[in-house]
């Protein structure tokens, strides 16, 4: 069904004009074929009557009016999805950058999706264990969540999402969908390097947009990632971690396109879609009732100079069900994973964790934990300004819980898989150096069954 | 279909789309666009050009398919089945949809806001040959084991006499009385249609004199909204805005929940509809399901039914309040309604105002609150309440912008939600320094019936103590805590105590998530008591720390959790 015309009405940037298009409609996409035979994809960004604003994936450079052809391809950008796809590598275009010829596709599906009814969703609640003590503790990843890194230039949040995509432990089938956005060719090759060495390759699918690439292929690139998740996931039934990196990349593309389309720009220059745009994205994350498989989502995004206030990271807090914050001043005291639990949460962690799920003090205990070491960073201001001497005994003690909570409970190895119970016992092992009428957060049988009881 | 009812589409971007040949039609009328017939709005008319905002994805729609008219404004079917229902922003139940075309909503689905099949038992309370007059209950119907419905006439009806009237078990498109109009016979039918855009008459707006009891604590005894009164809760992302309007729509004493999830995540409403059937309610003990409508246009749905989503709420709202409920609506979130409305607004090219939100961004938000309101219901005797509780979420936590300020200028109650209080986990994370009730007044009355004198008393003390208690907190971050006198310690911890044993309150609690006006108000006194005792012992001489660690203050933070 393509219909082909000749000639170019204008090229600005990275939009074209063409006039005269009979039959046309939004988000068409285009092939424009240069002079010397090269062939373009673009997608319609407007259709009127008589004309079609085309947004370039590529670049324009070389292009020329009179003598290019453009053929509408008579259907919205789609992509072939297949079980062949596991363990293969593909670019912002969907064609394979391993070498290897293209899978052979079992379906065609479009890469925006539809939104999923609420109504068939099912809430997430099954406890997923990442073996990182900051996370499984106190800010708990649930099967189906979208959870966040906020991380800044120059800290280590891909190496925590690793570790988490390797040491991830689900029941199921269980498949990494990886999307990277304008990212470096290293920080690119580190993810497969490492999946590669665990094994966990074998069951994943990757999409690379290196910082080189088309800019407007990262806008697509999220989408067919979670295409590819959502066939994996709720065709084939397996539990699906999606990591994508870097958001702020991506937001950053669209901005360009914006600008380009001189839209009416929101705050920061970002358009006012971004809620919308970013929602349509994380919003794919999720379990449908009664059936298996699941997507859980952990978008990378680095905080322009660390600020949780700019565009990106607040609107995707509005989304997301909580973050994971990465912290400066803890990677720069040396400390790995440098998560800073405070300001991380988890908007899920009550529905994850308890009897049954990871042990029946966790609730109370992360509760303790998270106010025992506020209450230490507050303690740790007073003695900056009063001295240490100044403080009280009680004072004294959350000073030092604080110290362990970052040493013993924060702290661990990039390779160290920690199982729950470990973290939930080490949380208690450091509360005891708090006096005991403090531990106002924890009931009071808790108490006495995990830390009594292990006294004696 | 006459030919002059179809236009064409000549342009589209996103969700606006253009069409021409469409001379006649009116503004807010309904068009079906596309060949696929998705649903839109004609927002704006340009001779026979007509710029419609569409309700659906429009990626693969363009210009030269036609645009069917309906000659309608965009409704709301009222009648009995809207309890325990969930819709989509322009009243599709999302059910339905699920089961006519799985998981994923597809584009163009056609499917009655109502069960058109089902038959109720109706019963008559006039008979014939009674004269009534709009609004007058005609009959009832058990909707839910919570609620009887109330069939009225509706309100294009100003009076009749009956003609006919019918008990029985009827479908909501069958016939149940004919009314004698000056413009002849009218047929009554238990449903029937409303636009959304415009308020449903009233006889009269009455002046609020209850408190909404919404069981929490900070809420109720600090912050108290009337029913009928309108409220906002602004915060930045992870303080709670959320969760405490779930706890509102739980525990809140109203008759009747509207729930609007506009444009926030799909989860949430999911935990909704899991959780409330389950949940019981205190006042009736049947679920929670039974007295709730659920409107659902989650961040990945579009944006441009996110901006039909509240009107769909308030007019069924409106609808329920008309039968002589108080009913509260909560809409999570009013800002994403806001940004809809900018998106639209900047793709009609309009002159942007404050942060690229159109200029009329202010209207909008000041008529939306105002269909809030205790009033006397058209017909007999009858009087309804709307509260509405609006949540906001300023961009960065930053409450200088455009639609958190529009909010605070016509909602009475503001609750301000406090990233430091969230991170230090202590929720509801509502500031009581910043926050504010305007209703306080108005309700003394009530609560000097209902708790006693001393309640209040004890309040305007309490709040004292936690204002003087951020002054003294300056002090002890200079000099020290030690360095205070011995009453200063005690306000220090009186405020210590209000703060953990009082204004915290755990929503996933069995016992602590809910609290009666008399177990808050007992629980108030035993801190003040605390103080008082205090107070005195000082003056008495004793050595502070003493004072301090005095008896009762152990059994304060178990009261909490005591059953009622």
């Amino acid at each position: 069904m393509s219909v082909k015309y000749k000639g170019l009405k204008e090229i600005v940037g990275s939009l074209v004009l063409v006039d005269g298009v009979k039959k046309v409609s939004y988000e068409e996409l285009v092939k424009i074929k240069t002079a010397d035979g090269e062939e373009r994809m673009g997608r319609v960004l407007e259709a009127s009557e008589g004309r079609a604003l085309i947004q370039m994936f590529e670049e324009t450079r070389g292009m020329e009016l009179e003598e290019a052809e453009a053929v509408f391809l008579g259907e919205t950008m789609k992509l072939d999805v297949s079980m062949d796809m596991m363990g293969r590598v593909f670019d912002g275009a969907a064609e394979p950058l391993d070498g290897h010829p293209k899978p052979i596709a079992d379906k065609s599906l479009d890469i925006n999706g539809n939104p999923m009814n609420p109504f068939s969703r099912e809430f997430p609640d099954d406890f997923l264990q990442t073996g990182v003590s900051a996370i499984d503790g106190l800010n708990t990843l649930v099967r189906g969540q979208k959870l966040p890194i906020f991380s800044g230039a120059g800290l280590p949040h891909s190496k925590i999402a690793t570790q988490i995509a390797r040491q991830a432990k689900m029941e199921g089938d269980f498949s990494v969908v990886f999307g990277a956005m304008g990212i470096t060719f290293e920080e690119s090759q580190f993810f497969v390097n490492e999946l590669e060495k665990t094994g966990a390759l074998d069951r994943s699918i990757l999409f690379l947009n290196t910082a080189d690439d088309p800019v407007i292929e990262r806008v697509t690139l999220p989408r067919m990632a979670l295409t590819a998740a959502e066939y994996l996931a709720f065709e084939k039934g397996r539990d699906v971690l999606v990591i994508l990196t870097d958001m702020t990349n991506y937001c950053e593309a669209l901005r360009e396109i914006s600008a380009a389309r001189k839209e009416v720009p929101g705050r920061r220059g970002y358009p006012g879609y971004l809620y919308t745009d970013l929602a349509s994205i994380y919003e794919r994350a999720g379990m449908i009732k009664d059936k298996p498989g699941s997507i859980t989502q952990i978008p990378i995004l680095t905080m322009p100079e660390d600020d949780k206030t700019h565009p990106i990271p607040d609107l995707t807090g509005y989304i997301t069900e909580g973050q994971i914050m990465v912290s400066r001043n803890l990677h720069q005291s040396g400390i790995y994973p440098p998560i800073d639990v405070l300001p991380s949460l988890s908007r899920l962690r009550d529905e994850g964790i308890g009897e049954e799920k990871t042990r029946d003090d966790h609730d109370g205990l992360a509760n303790q934990l998270f106010a025992a070491y506020a209450k230490g960073q507050e303690v740790k201001e007073l003695a900056t300004i009063l001295g240490e001497s100044a403080l009280s005994d009680t004072d004294k003690s959350y000073l030092k819980f604080s110290d362990l909570f970052e040493e013993q409970f924060l702290s661990q190895d990039e390779t160290e898989n920690r199982e729950i119970e470990k973290t939930l016992d080490i949380g208690w092992e450091i509360l005891k150096v708090l006096p005991r009428k403090e531990l106002k957060r924890i009931k009071d049988d808790k108490i006495e069954k995990y830390l009594d009881e292990k006294e004696n | 279909m006459s030919k002059s009812k179809t236009g064409i589409i000549t342009k589209v971007s996103g969700p606006l789309v253009v069409a021409k040949n469409m001379e006649g039609a009116s503004i807010y009328e309904v068009v079906k666009v596309g060949d696929e017939g998705l649903a839109g709005e004609i927002i704006e008319m340009r001779e026979g050009e007509a710029s419609i905002q569409v309700y659906e994805e429009t990626a693969g729609v363009g210009p030269g398919e036609p645009v069917e008219r309906t000659g309608k404004q965009l409704s709301v079917t009222l009648g009995p089945g809207l309890l325990t229902s969930i819709y989509d922003g322009i009243q599709r139940p999302l059910d339905e949809i699920a089961s006519k075309a799985g998981d994923f909503i597809p584009r163009g689905i056609e499917v009655p806001a109502l069960d058109e099949d089902k038959k109720w038992k109706f019963e008559a309370s006039v008979s014939e040959g009674d004269s009534v007059v709009s609004g007058q209950v005609l009959g009832e119907v058990e909707e839910t084991e919570t609620i009887t419905h109330k069939v009225m006439v509706p309100p294009h009806i100003s009076e009749g006499t009956i003609v006919s009237i019918e008990s029985g078990n009827f479908t909501v498109t069958q016939e149940v009385a004919q009314i004698k109009t000056e413009n002849g016979k009218e047929s009554i039918k238990m449903a029937h249609k409303w636009p959304i855009r415009s308020p449903r008459p009233t006889k009269e707006k009455l002046l609020p004199s209850k408190p909404l009891i919404t069981g929490q604590r900070v809420i109720d005894t600090f912050f108290p909204v009337a029913k009928g009164g309108a409220a906002s809760v602004p915060g930045p992302f992870g303080s709670g805005k959320t969760v405490i309007q779930h706890q509102l729509a739980k525990w809140s004493d109203a008759d009747v929940i509207i729930f609007i999830g506009c444009g926030e995540r799909g989860n949430e409403m999911t935990e909704v509809l899991q959780e409330f059937p389950e949940l019981e309610d205190p006042k009736t003990g049947n679920p929670l399901m039974e007295r709730t409508v659920l409107i659902a246009n989650t961040s990945n749905m579009p944006v441009a039914a996110r901006e039909a989503s509240v009107y769909t709420g308030i007019t069924i709202a409106e609808y329920f309040r008309d039968m002589g409920f108080d009913v509260a609506l909560m809409a999570d979130s009013t800002s994403r309604w806001a940004e809809a409305l900018r998106e639209m607004s900047a793709r009609l090219e309009e002159m942007p105002g404050e942060e690229g939100y159109p200029a009329y961004l202010g209207s909008r938000i000041a008529a939306f609150y105002e269909r809030a309101g205790q009033v006397k219901c058209l017909g007999k005797n009858q009087e309804g309440s709307l509260t509405v509780i609006g949540a906001v979420s300023p961009p960065g936590g930053d409450l200088s912008e455009p639609v958190t300020q529009n909010t605070l200028r016509t909602t009475k109650v503001f609750w301000s939600l406090d990233d430091e209080l969230a991170n230090a986990r202590h929720f509801p994370a509502i500031d009581w320094l910043n926050s504010y009730s305007l209703y306080t007044e108005d309700l003394s009355e009530y609560l000097d019936e209902e708790v006693g004198k001393s309640f209040r008393e004890n309040r305007t003390e309490a709040m004292r103590i936690l204002s003087k208690e951020a002054e003294l907190e300056e002090i002890v971050r200079l000099v020290g805590f030690e360095a205070l006198s011995g009453s200063d310690k005690l306000v220090m911890e009186t405020a210590k105590l209000l703060r953990e044993d009082f204004l915290m309150q755990n929503a996933f609690d069995k016992i602590d998530t809910f609290s009666t006006l008399k177990k808050q108000a007992e629980m108030l006194d035993a801190v003040m008591s605390y103080y008082r005792k205090g107070e005195e012992m000082l003056e008495e001489g004793e050595n502070v720390n003493e004072v301090l660690e005095m008896e009762e203050k152990d059994l304060i933070s178990k009261l909490k959790f005591k059953e009622e």
